[in-house]
């Protein structure tokens, strides 16, 4: 029995180092990658390339995510609040979610599974094939090369895309709540502006622009620490996916305590 | 050997990992204008060696000397500015997989001059050309080329800044005999043709019948410390039982 203890009390203080010795690690890697932000040379081309794929290349998926969110939000909005007879509200309702909540978090949890993973992919791949030494030994540094501008394509592609959702999501909601619904149409548009204000927007672009930065620092940290081969590619790429969603879900409740007082 | 023959310079390093010794207090020098082989078994320290000729780790203690630079005392900056008078082979070429060979070859040039777009085609395809890619292979990307097509465009990549230093990680594993020995022929005359400019070829190898053949200096490991430094002929005649026991695989 104190032998079954005293091995529990070695794992956890076994688990807690090496959780420790982790953030440590991903703490350096952050600071490095704001060090190496600012210091020139600057890879404009590199970043519009980053951009492009996380941006452009995932409207086609935030298109098909918000149309259907804005429209089923408002069906079940439009189910509860009928009980009520207060379904002129949907258009409101359904606007301030999204903007607040939806657009952010869902665009996050879309880029954070697609583009989380290939960041991880694409440098862990590198990385076991000795593609990263080969950059370091040219004297070009990895961090800057790999990590900045997909860091930085992340953060600045994030609240456009959020931005997109939040009005292909408004479309859906319109839709289905004028047309299938069949609420005045006057009156779901005076509605919103009625109860909707810039902050709500604003709240929506902030959160969305620091989980674009954290899905890119989670990315591109996973890739930079893959160890092994295909198998090792593969856990990292895992991992950028599982950490980049779970810290938009916690990151979404902090972010929402701060913003709400102070917008 | 006088000091200023020498391009690189081990001074007593030591490299620990952890409780790990992983580089004993090796103190030799590396001949310019010469091409030196580092032999010995799996982990003897030789790709750790490799990794403080270019900077990518730190002794513990002692200095590593590289064309007169001290470079573990230099700043990081100062030090990427610095590797780029080495050239490099990987063990698997490391071409980059998004480039095509071309790309590759001109990617060094791209980053570190300011050639025009017409200056750096014309050096790459002479430089492929000097290691035998055709055009057509020039276009393709890494994965559409043989093992011993990488090694040659690896080589050609290491070359394009004109460096002091060319190193080779295990150049020829994974190719058949052959194409080793033309890998070798190849870096045997990439090195004889850039001695005039003070060029310095460092191989790191288990290949023993292509070292005794192709180098001109044996540097041989064993746990960490450098048990022989001779020329290839007083190698080849020597006692010691561990060397032996590699000359007669």
């Amino acid at each position: 029995m104190k032998v079954l203890v005293q091995r529990r009390i070695e794992d956890l203080g076994t688990n807690v180092t090496n959780l420790l010795l982790g953030l440590g690690d991903f703490t350096n890697f952050t600071m490095k990658t704001i060090f190496w932000t600012f210091k020139p040379p600057y890879r404009w081309k590199l970043l519009f390339e980053q951009i492009y794929f996380i941006g452009n290349k995932s409207i086609f998926i935030i298109f098909l995510t918000s149309s259907f969110t804005g429209a089923v939000f408002a069906f079940q909005i439009y189910v509860g609040m009928k009980v009520i007879n207060a379904d002129s509200f949907i258009g409101p309702i359904v606007t301030i979610a999204l903007a607040k909540e939806l657009a952010p978090v869902l665009s996050g949890l879309v880029v954070a599974g697609r583009c989380g993973a290939a960041m991880a992919a694409q440098i862990g791949s590198m990385k076991v094939t000795e593609q990263i030494d080969a950059l370091e030994v040219m004297g070009i540094n990895s961090y800057q090369y790999l990590a900045v501008p997909r860091i930085l394509g992340a953060t600045l592609s994030l609240p456009l895309l959020s931005a997109i959702f939040l009005l292909i999501g408004y479309g859906g909601a319109w839709l289905i709540g004028t047309k299938v619904i069949l609420i005045d149409e006057v009156i779901f548009s005076s509605l919103i502006s009625d109860f909707m204000d810039l902050g709500m927007v604003a709240e929506g672009i902030i959160k969305a622009t620091v989980f674009g930065y954290l899905i890119g620092i989670i990315g591109t940290y996973q890739g930079f620490n893959v160890t092994g081969g295909a198998e090792g590619v593969g856990k990292g790429t895992n991992m950028a996916v599982v950490w980049g969603m779970i810290t938009v879900l916690v990151v979404d409740f902090f972010l929402t305590s701060f913003l709400t007082k102070i917008l | 050997m006088k000091n200023e023959q020498f391009s690189i310079q081990f001074k007593h390093v030591v490299k620990k990992f952890g409780d790990t010794t992983v580089l004993n207090d090796v103190d030799f020098g590396i001949i310019q204008n010469k091409i030196t082989t580092v032999l010995g078994f799996s982990g003897a320290g030789k790709t750790t060696l490799m990794k403080h000729i270019l900077g990518l780790t730190m002794p513990t203690s002692g200095d590593v000397e590289v064309l007169g630079t001290c470079i573990n005392k230099i700043g990081e900056l100062e030090l990427r500015e610095f590797r780029r008078n080495f050239g490099m082979v990987f063990q698997y070429a490391a071409l980059f997989d998004f480039l095509t060979s071309f790309e590759n070859v001109a990617f060094p040039l791209r980053e570190f001059t300011k050639l025009t777009e017409a200056e750096i085609t014309e050096k790459v395809m002479n430089l492929l050309e000097s290691v035998g890619i055709s055009k057509e292979a020039a276009a393709r990307l890494p994965s559409e080329l043989s093992g011993g097509m990488r090694k040659r465009v690896g080589l050609a990549r290491g070359l394009a800044l004109d460096p002091h230093i060319m190193l080779y990680d295990e150049p020829t594993s994974g190719l058949d005999p052959i194409t080793t020995h033309m890998v070798y022929d190849l870096m045997r005359e990439t090195h004889y043709s850039n001695v005039h400019h003070g060029f310095t070829s460092v191989i790191i190898s288990h290949d023993i019948h292509a070292t005794l053949k192709y180098s001109d200096y044996v540097v041989f490991m064993e746990n960490g410390q450098v048990v022989e430094h001779l020329d290839v002929e007083s190698f080849k005649k020597s006692e010691n039982p561990v060397i032996r026991r590699f000359l007669e695989l």
